[in-house]
């Protein structure tokens, strides 16, 4: 397939990993967090760890939507699908559905009877209310920078429809304030930071300069693609054999230092900044998006009054193992534990009875950990 | 979270359907016959071994590029007769049909059977009809159960597996689960996808009458290729390791999965059969396959091997390797 194979060339990957393997030779463990978790997914889906000296130690980050969804999200979700059962359709992409709650999961509430729609982009979910004008019509609004955008444009698009049944239930994040709460911490060790690729086609390279100059780590902007991961990773390492830090980017091919004004503005001109709760992180101030009031009418927070749900939130949320007994995903979605390191992991946590979000997105790590070998 | 409740992913065809059967239905119904967990159940009968088996078939649309329901049923069991070796005879048909469908509409679903059928040179020898309140059910699903006769000296058993032995694909995998999505979702791709519907009898008889090696085969439907050989592995100790490159994919089926984040590994096939084949007579089969209509695009994609047992192994397009697991729920589209 055009411009896909050329990324996946079995002769280019093998020299790359000896030119990575001649510049790491003599050193300690370097350790590099791939952000995002489609990085993660396709370096086990290639079996990249295998081309890399046993020197680099990868993490991965808190890059995956639906692993640093809060558990309260989805029990919001599942309460309004209970509560409002007689007038509410659920929309929502595919990975959330099976993502698991304090109690249930969207999966579960459909078998047992709720009315959960999984659809493919926000366009269908505005069909969906277009054609279901008695029922409301919410569409569960996770994800990056990436995926914002979508949503403000059909937030746009509703208003131009007249479309009075569309609700968004949002809990949008971005990416450099959990960076920074990353290198932040003291247990986490970190020498480079491989940054999203599609993240960064919207953001630019800009967001990320603070992270190369207040904190000397260094960042490339990665493509997803095996030989962009592996050009990622040695544009690192010549950063940090050097003792430089900067941000480069390697996926020049789209991602651009000024981004893409054009969704930047979208984004502007419908969220505003807000504090976010982060699955295992907290309350991180600045990390999230919340609808400007100017489109308070299509929040489903306000119209379906979720303050009143009676939801002790921020207590499950700061302590995540108190939610969920045993669960470390927390400490993984922080790079500072392995799934290994997990009691759960592969015995009662496993993707067919996940117990933690890392083990339901096909990004999370403990998926990609168990579905490619590593248990 | 355990389940109190059936969800989608127990009739996907991966781990949690396993589950379900092994857990639910094998303890219970015990019997020589089902624990073999073959595609068609094989019955000594007076000196005789005849396969059985049975199927229920609810796709969604009820047409698609390339086939429809009433051609699926049929082809879909006389599969399940011919990959453990038997040759078809006789079909049943049974339809549970929602009040109000079009009577138009099933009339061409029966037709589209009757064609499959002659085509296969089976026949439909009996059969049942139910009709059920508006929303009961989704329109119509179809039931077929098929019996065969398995011939004398054809032996195919994941018993026979031996280490160096050769894994075959008889074409490109993904396009059945592909055309059904695309038709389903009405995803507005311009796409070439078809259904790979086919029946495979008449393929896999010139293959058995080559006197190849032949160990075991499997047509990969619900799961696909990854959960198929996953099923094979599982009943030894050795393992199996596959070429990436050497899988043949279609490309529009390759596109759709980049797109929407599927792994052609996964996804259905309804006219693909996999081989098992000593590494001697790999290349015969392959040759054999070729030059059939139905197995243009075949391929040698892996072998058994002593390590890592158990699992199937991947080698990627880029020389790294990896495990792969039978299908884990069903495949979601990712959102980012």
């Amino acid at each position: 397939m055009k411009y896909i194979d050329e990324f996946r060339n079995g002769t280019i990957a093998i020299n790359l990993s000896r030119k990575i393997d001649d510049l790491v030779r003599g050193l300690d463990t370097v350790t590099i967090m791939e952000v995002c978790g489609s990085h993660t997914m396709n370096i086990y889906r290639y079996g990249l760890k295998k081309l890399l000296p046993s020197n680099i130690r990868l993490l991965s980050g808190p890059g995956c939507p639906v692993c640093v969804t809060p558990t309260s999200y989805i029990d919001t979700a599942i309460a309004i699908s209970q509560k409002y059962s007689q007038e509410v359709l659920i929309t929502t992409f595919g990975d959330l559905f099976r993502a698991p709650g304090s109690t249930s999961s969207l999966e579960r509430e459909k078998a047992r009877g709720a009315s959960v729609i999984v659809v493919y982009s926000t366009l269908d979910a505005l069909e969906v209310a277009k054609n279901n004008a008695g029922k409301k019509v919410v569409f569960l609004g996770i994800g990056f920078e990436t995926t914002t955008p979508t949503i403000a444009a059909s937030i746009i698009e509703a208003e131009k429809r007249d479309l009075t049944n569309y609700f968004v239930l949002t809990s949008h994040k971005v990416m450099p304030p959990v960076m920074e709460a990353l290198l932040r911490d003291k247990e986490l060790n970190l020498d480079g930071f491989l940054c999203p690729a599609h993240v960064s086609t919207i953001i630019g390279s800009k967001p990320y300069e603070f992270i190369a100059r207040d904190f000397h780590i260094p960042c490339v902007i990665a493509g997803f693609e095996p030989l962009d991961i592996l050009q990622g990773i040695y544009m690192l390492l010549e950063q940090i054999t050097r003792k430089e830090s900067s941000v480069r980017i390697q996926y020049s091919r789209v991602a651009k230092y000024e981004g893409n004004p054009t969704a930047l503005a979208l984004l502007d001109r419908v969220f505003e900044p807000c504090d976010a709760e982060w699955r295992g992180l907290g309350i991180i101030p600045g990390s999230g998006l919340k609808l400007r009031n100017q489109y308070e009418r299509f929040d489903a927070h306000t119209i379906f009054r979720i303050s009143d749900f009676g939801f002790q939130i921020n207590s499950a949320i700061c302590n995540p193992q108190s939610a969920i007994n045993g669960c470390i995903c927390g400490d993984i979605l922080r790079g500072v534990k392995l799934p290994a390191d997990c009691k759960l992991f592969g015995k009662v946590c496993n993707p067919e009875h996940p117990v933690g979000a890392c083990m339901v997105s096909s990004e999370g790590t403990c998926a990609a950990w168990y579905k490619y070998g590593e248990n | 979270m355990k389940n109190d409740k059936i969800t989608l992913a127990h009739g996907s065809g991966g781990k949690l359907t396993h589950e379900l059967v092994k857990q639910l239905f094998l303890p219970r119904f015990n019997n020589k016959a089902l624990s073999q967990l073959g595609d068609s159940a094989i019955l000594p009968i007076h000196g005789m071994r005849i396969a059985f088996t049975t199927d229920s078939y609810v796709v969604k649309p009820l047409f698609f590029p390339g086939g429809d329901i009433g051609r699926l049923a049929v082809n879909g069991t006389i599969n399940d007769l011919a990959v453990v070796g038997a040759e078809p005879m006789f079909l049943s048909a049974g339809f549970i049909i929602e009040e109000g469908f079009e009577l138009a509409l099933l009339e061409k679903v029966v037709n589209s059977m009757k064609e499959a059928a002659t085509l296969a040179s089976v026949e439909i020898v009996t059969g049942d009809t139910k009709v059920v309140e508006k929303g009961s059910v989704d329109r119509l699903y179809v039931n077929t159960c098929g019996i065969g006769i398995v011939n004398n000296g054809i032996n195919l058993s994941t018993s026979l597996i031996e280490i160096g032995d050769r894994i075959i694909i008889s074409g490109t995998i993904g396009d059945h689960g592909m055309a059904v999505l695309s038709e389903r979702e009405s995803l507005g791709f311009n796409s070439q996808i078809t259904s790979d519907c086919a029946p495979l009898f008449g393929t896999i008889k010139k293959i058995l009458a080559s006197g190849a090696h032949v160990k075991f085969m499997r047509d990969p439907t619900r799961g696909g290729l990854a959960t198929t050989l996953n099923e094979i592995v599982n009943t030894q100790k050795n393992g199996i390791v596959i070429e990436e490159q050497a899988i043949p994919v279609n490309e529009g089926v390759r596109a759709l999965c980049e797109i929407l984040g599927y792994d052609p590994l996964y996804i259905a096939n309804e006219g693909k059969v996999v081989i098992v084949v000593s590494a001697h007579d790999a290349a015969k089969v392959c040759e054999i396959l070729k030059e059939d209509s139905l197995g243009r695009d075949a391929a040698i994609i892996g072998e058994v091997v002593i390590e890592p047992k158990g699992k199937v192994c991947l080698k990627t397009v880029i020389g790294g390797t990896r495990v792969i697991d039978m299908l884990v729920g069903d495949q979601l589209p990712r959102i980012c």
